[in-house]
């Protein structure tokens, strides 16, 4: 006879741990499933995790977890081929504690959230795949099956955080393999750099972080984005954009970030950096029509799983853990009604809908469809826009009237008004 | 850097490197091997991946696994497509890029493959 739990969560990443922990608290009997060797050696983000959403699980987290830096400069750099266009802010009040958001390297973090958990109660299960859900005749989720000997496992409700590969929910038949339109790929490298270095580079001092997003070039136009974070004594190079991108390119992700850290504005920044390890990841981009159930008889889906990624605000890490909490609230109610019925289970829909992640899930559900539709928003403007500052700013001895025409026939010589205006809507629609 | 570059530009071939129409913006050949090697694996036994019907490949004639796969885990070797599973990064994208999902694509067992030290 298998063991039985109350709870079998799937996942050792932010939703999952979070869940495990907030379960293993209320006292229930909770085993966290791993397939990595630790938790966080399978895991990848780019990585800034705000602090808000875990600070309100475990109060002042940030002073004892292993962070990078604290980021109090955030900027985005519209690029072309040879320029860049610099909008950020750099502000003192994400200088002061408790901060705002930090970046963190992912191996490191997750080790330490898991054992967080564990102090709680739960029982952490490492180098274990979940391949699927059991289920009972009536089609109620009981348990799930591991790559074990033996290894079935039974509980009254399931928490699947399997993260962005959902071959759980898809071998359990509650969703369909994603199309590679609702699908990023981002590769990442960890560089290392001498602290001073990156101080001196980003004018930080102390544990002070600076991150970057370029668009544009950067992804040769693609649906996606760069990226560069401070971390203490490295930095975090990477790259993303969607699969279905690559594949009509024939771009390679790796040769894409090559040809961007060779970028005129970005090679100063790397410059005498040792590479300290390559990595690749998928991020669930579809958003809010793309998302699977979210919870049924006996289970529930929550972070990466249920697509909780907002790709536009770099938010993901954050939706994973408001998720796992609310799934562990609505898990927690559930077993003192007795009662793990999708009826019961509706709860963390609702939970989830009076919170920060349906509702931003719903607002942005048009901005990845629409801007695959619309490839000049990344593959031309950023160009046009970098050329006409740049005419603007070059002083040769042309008049001002004569350079602002020219910038408008070389507008207009790529969109024509009607263009300018429809692309003004939809992006009006995509973001609004 | 430490990473092998060179800077043939890899145009033609009906392949486009750039959105612009010259085809101007050409991508560095990158050894990608040289960025795995900074990468810390546990290689099982058999294999994770495999082709679920290889007539499928054969008759696949854009091939973009052999573009999209950040660890270059499939080649194009005397008519078969061929796959080096130890050093897949478990993303997952070949799974969800194969346009004939014909991708048999299991995670490593539990403990085994790509053993991320930073993240």
């Amino acid at each position: 006879m298998p063991e039985k739990f109350d709870v079998i969560v799937v996942g050792a990443g932010p939703a999952g741990i979070t869940a495990a922990y907030c379960l293993a608290r209320e006292g229930l009997k909770v085993i966290l499933i791993e397939r990595g060797e630790q938790p966080g050696t399978k895991n990848v983000m780019g990585g800034v995790l705000y602090r808000q959403m875990l600070d309100e699980i475990i109060p002042g987290f940030w002073k004892q977890a292993p962070l990078e830096r604290h980021v109090i400069d955030q900027q985005w750099w519209v690029l072309s081929e040879d320029s860049a266009l610099k909008v950020g802010q750099r502000t003192a009040v994400h200088d002061r504690e408790p901060y705002n958001a930090f970046t963190v390297l992912r191996a490191k973090f997750d080790r330490w959230y898991a054992a967080q958990a564990v102090k709680q109660g739960a029982l952490l299960i490492t180098e274990t795949v979940v391949t699927r859900l059991l289920r009972d005749t009536s089609g109620r989720v009981i348990g799930v099956e591991t790559d074990r000997p033996d290894g079935q496992l039974l509980a009254n409700a399931v928490i699947v955080s399997e993260g962005a590969n959902t071959l759980v929910l898809e071998a359990s038949g509650l969703r369909a393999r994603p199309r590679a339109d609702t699908m990023a790929v981002a590769v990442k490298e960890v560089i290392s750099l001498p602290r001073e270095v990156i101080e001196n580079r980003f004018q930080l001092q102390g544990d002070q972080g600076a991150v970057i997003e370029f668009f544009g070039d950067s992804t040769l136009g693609m649906v996606g984005n760069a990226f560069i974070y401070t971390n203490r004594e490295s930095l975090s190079v990477g790259l993303g954009a969607m699969i279905s991108d690559f594949q009509r390119r024939r771009v390679r992700p790796h040769e894409l970030l090559e040809r961007f850290k060779q970028h005129p504005v970005v090679a100063p920044l790397v410059a005498g950096g040792e590479p300290k390890e390559y990595m690749a990841h998928m991020i669930p981009e579809g958003g809010y029509e793309a998302m699977p159930p979210l919870y049924g008889d006996g289970f529930l889906v929550c972070g990466d799983a249920a697509g909780m990624v907002i790709a536009v605000h770099r938010e993901g890490s954050n939706l994973a853990i408001t998720s796992g909490r609310l799934a562990a609230e609505t898990v927690v109610e559930a077993a003192r009604a007795g009662d793990f019925s999708a009826r019961r289970l509706a709860a963390y829909r609702e939970k989830l809908q009076a919170s920060y992640v349906l509702q931003d899930l719903r607002q942005y559900r048009h901005t990845t469809p629409v801007i695959e539709k619309i490839p000049q928003f990344l593959g031309v403007y950023p160009s046009l826009v970098n050329r006409a500052l740049q005419e603007f700013l070059t002083v040769d001895g042309v008049p001002k009237k004569v350079k602002e025409k020219k910038i408008l026939r070389m507008i207009l010589k790529e969109r024509p008004v009607t263009a300018l205006i429809g692309d003004a809507w939809r992006a009006w629609r995509a973001f609004i | 850097m430490n990473t092998a570059v060179d800077t043939r530009s890899r145009t033609g071939e009906g392949v486009t490197t750039g959105y612009r129409p010259d085809g101007r913006t050409g991508l560095p050949a990158v050894d990608v091997q040289r960025k795995l090697f900074t990468t810390r694996f546990k290689a099982d036994k058999g294999s994770h991946l495999a082709i679920k019907d290889p007539e499928v490949c054969r008759d696949c004639e854009a091939k973009p696994c052999l573009y999209f796969c950040p660890a270059e885990v499939y080649k194009w070797e005397e008519g078969r497509i061929t796959i080096a599973f130890e050093g897949c990064l478990e993303c997952g994208t070949c799974r969800i890029g194969c346009p004939f999902g014909n991708i048999d694509w299991r995670y490593p067992r539990g403990g085994f493959g790509v053993q991320y030290k930073f993240g």
